[in-house]
């Protein structure tokens, strides 16, 4: 369960977090969603304490995540696995050098154990032969998986997804979407995802919440928020150019 | 008035608080390099980056610094009939002072800017990000051995610096402008002492940590996108520049009591 209660963050004189508050459930997936620019991922660097808030607090399974030293803070963070925006590969080492590097600073496996469990993570994400390729020789969609191997491989217990699938073809949309739910079916970590994909994110995620101006406008169900009566949400939904929410 | 004066004060809190963070980050590099030592494999790819391919353009600045001594130093030296002390002017000048300032600056030039780059390239695309999310400390990885390579290579760089500025020296006095070469390197042993070899490589390893430092420092807080790592690289190159003249001098006045 992570929770976040009353979390302010400004950067400069532009506030971003207001007085955010959320719950999320153990072993379940929330979903993110709300307008760009309304620190869908800040709110994750918070949740993973990349960022510090100005005020609030924020407890990942029952420990507070704030003012630790970062010895504690990593031993808090080994709980976590994350998938960036942009993948976030590292981009002086190949794909096998990016999903194995984990595995040889944080376990004590030989050289065949992490050949072996690169190789599957892999298959799993659907890539083969592509081990000695480097980031920027991989197509949007291949970093993605890549990045999503290299999220898994330590079996996290929580795992963050920023935009999985911003900017993929419709095919390789879905295929990730589903590996998401495959994924989560197996080894049934606590996943958050901020997305903007609509009306698919409902198929994957159990919950849904909605940032809107700083906080958690409302939260609920899949089913529920896809329903939701609130002007803010059924407008984001639908995608009306009408409503509270203006372009401008 | 008062709005010069809240510009002064608050320039000078930042200035402070500045300083505070860049000694902050100095004393946590020492501090990983003891808690959480790197594999000697990072520090061995550093020691070739930092210095192994700086030897070039040391080997070239050295040869032509080393010329233009001797030639600048037989001229004056000739006003006074003492031609024969060119090796001990030439070898002072550049154990001394010129081997160490003149190698930290290239080094600068050539793997300072280059580390700041690496690092901000790392910070902006979230490279950084996503290795402490892996709980893995970026200081480890990316600034100590950066740090241990450039304090154990920036002496060996000044070495390199005075023998072929020495040799440069020679090449000129002696072999173009006939100072006598038993004279040229006799006058040089009796005067070069080791305080003089000594001094040269306190400043080089002290040199070596400033630019690691400084470099690695604007990298990992450079600003957003392109334009930011642009800018952080031009700071680092004239803040490390300037730094090293300036911690010559204070080194030089205590170093020569």
């Amino acid at each position: 369960m992570i929770q976040m209660r009353n979390v302010y963050k400004s950067f400069g004189s532009h506030s971003v977090l207001e007085d955010l508050s959320l719950d999320i459930p153990a072993g379940e997936i929330t979903a993110v969603i709300g307008p760009s620019g309304e620190g869908k991922s800040v709110l994750l660097k918070h949740i993973i304490g990349l960022l510090k808030p100005d005020k609030g607090s924020i407890i990942v399974e029952g420990e507070s995540i704030l003012n630790l030293r970062r010895s504690k803070l990593n031993r808090i963070r080994e709980k976590f696995g994350m998938l960036f925006q942009n993948a976030a590969l590292f981009d002086s080492m190949n794909v096998f050098e990016n999903i194995a590097f984990p595995l040889q600073e944080k376990t004590i496996f030989s050289k065949v154990e992490i050949e072996d469990r690169v190789k599957s993570a892999l298959k799993h994400v659907g890539l083969k032969d592509i081990n000695g390729k480097y980031p920027d020789e991989l197509s949007g969609g291949m970093k993605k998986r890549v990045g999503l191997a290299r999220a898994l491989i330590l079996n996290p217990k929580i795992i963050l997804f920023d935009e999985p699938t911003t900017g993929l073809d419709p095919i390789i949309k879905r295929a990730i979407h589903q590996l998401i739910k495959d994924t989560h079916a197996r080894f049934g970590f606590t996943a958050v995802i901020v997305s903007h994909e609509i009306p698919e994110i409902f198929n994957i995620a159990q919950n849904v919440a909605m940032l809107y101006k700083g906080k958690i406008l409302q939260i609920g169900k899949a089913a529920e928020m896809l329903n939701s009566n609130h002007p803010v949400v059924n407008q984001f939904i639908t995608g009306s150019l009408d409503g509270p929410i203006q372009l401008v | 008035m008062s709005a010069a004066l809240q510009f002064i004060g608050h320039s000078t809190i930042s200035f402070i608080l500045e300083l505070g963070k860049m000694g902050g980050f100095l004393l946590y590099s020492f501090y990983t390099i003891v808690r959480r030592p790197c594999s000697p494999l990072y520090i061995l790819k550093q020691i070739k980056f930092i210095g192994a391919k700086s030897m070039f353009v040391i080997f070239l600045t050295a040869a032509f610094t080393g010329m233009v001594l001797g030639l600048q130093g037989y001229y004056t030296l000739a006003k006074f009939g003492s031609e024969g002390m060119l090796g001990t002017a030439v070898a002072l000048s550049l154990i001394r002072e010129l081997g160490p300032v003149l190698s930290a600056l290239m080094v600068t030039g050539r793997a300072g800017s280059a580390i700041t780059a690496e690092i901000g390239i790392m910070r902006i695309t979230e490279q950084i990000d996503a290795m402490e999310t892996m709980a893995l400390d970026p200081f480890k990885y990316l600034i100590t051995p950066k740090l241990i390579a450039a304090m154990l290579v920036l002496p060996l760089l000044c070495a390199i610096f005075n023998v072929v500025g020495i040799y440069g020296g020679w090449l000129v006095g002696v072999k173009l402008l006939g100072v006598n070469p038993g004279a040229y390197f006799f006058e040089m042993e009796k005067s070069v002492v080791f305080r003089d070899v000594y001094s040269g490589f306190v400043k080089s390893f002290s040199f070596g940590v400033i630019i690691a430092w400084i470099c690695c420092y604007k990298g990992y807080f450079a600003g957003h996108g392109a334009e930011g790592v642009a800018h952080a690289t031009t700071e680092s190159v004239v803040m490390t520049s300037v730094l090293i003249l300036v911690w010559d001098y204070f080194l030089t006045s205590v170093l020569l009591q």
